[in-house]
């Protein structure tokens, strides 16, 4: 399931209703992604979201399917916000679900990777020096071609 | 064609979405990408490093020599960085 939302989530209600009714799920794997204040000068005093609506939430159906290629899921969960977000907010959340930890551990730890290439969303932050574009990382590319050698 | 611009291409380019034509002479992304730098200063300076631009037609990436058509959305951005 995808979700695109401005506001925030509750971790405990939505891994619970990832699992509920499903008695062939033996593990769930979960990241979350907060707002990170860098500290000192770069100190981040809030960031915004924006995002490519439609084109967003197919990336992401794109990517969840490809992960339920890979893997034996029995349920799967994206939710990423946007807008504006202090320190210390949630951003994202992506759970998986299957019968045995491997699977879910791995195919949660896909999805989080391709999602920072692949799903349409930049960020922007406000620092006490003013408001600068986040810039996209080399190691995050990196990260997420790792997945491609493997099938 | 509709054209969608995020980001710090969007400040500089001042406008988040325009409706053109298919310019004359245009058929596939990076003539179009040409064509929109010779529209103003903005422009120019928007896409002056084409090493930082993404683009995507009808939400799908897609690289300089992808055809376009009147019709399409074209949205043009920098490298992404949600997560």
């Amino acid at each position: 399931m995808i979700k695109v939302q401005r506001e925030d989530f509750d971790v405990g209600l939505e891994l619970d209703r990832l699992t509920r009714g499903n008695p062939h799920i033996g593990g769930v794997a979960s990241f979350i992604g907060l707002v990170r204040d860098m500290g000192g000068t770069d100190r981040v005093t809030a960031l915004s979201l924006e995002h490519y609506p439609g084109m967003t939430e197919k990336k992401l159906a794109e990517i969840e399917a490809e992960a339920n290629r890979r893997w034996p899921l029995d349920a799967s969960l994206i939710i990423h916000r946007y807008g504006r977000l202090e320190p210390g907010d949630r951003i994202v959340l992506v759970a998986t679900a299957s019968p045995h930890r491997e699977a879910a551990l791995a195919a949660c730890h896909f999805l989080i990777d391709w999602l920072k290439t692949d799903a349409p969303f930049w960020k922007s932050e406000e620092t006490p020096a003013g408001e600068r574009w986040v810039a996209a990382r080399h190691e995050d590319d990196e990260a997420a071609r790792r997945w491609t050698a493997r099938k | 064609m509709k054209i969608l611009y995020f980001a710090w291409l969007r400040a500089k380019i001042g406008t988040a979405e325009e409706d053109l034509p298919l310019p004359r002479g245009v058929a596939d992304v990076a003539a179009l990408l040409a064509w929109l730098k010779t529209r103003g200063p903005g422009y120019a300076e928007a896409l002056k490093d084409l090493t930082a631009v993404r683009v995507a037609v009808n939400q799908d990436y897609v690289g300089p020599e992808h055809k376009v058509r009147d019709g399409d959305e074209v949205a043009i951005f920098p490298p992404v960085t949600g997560g």
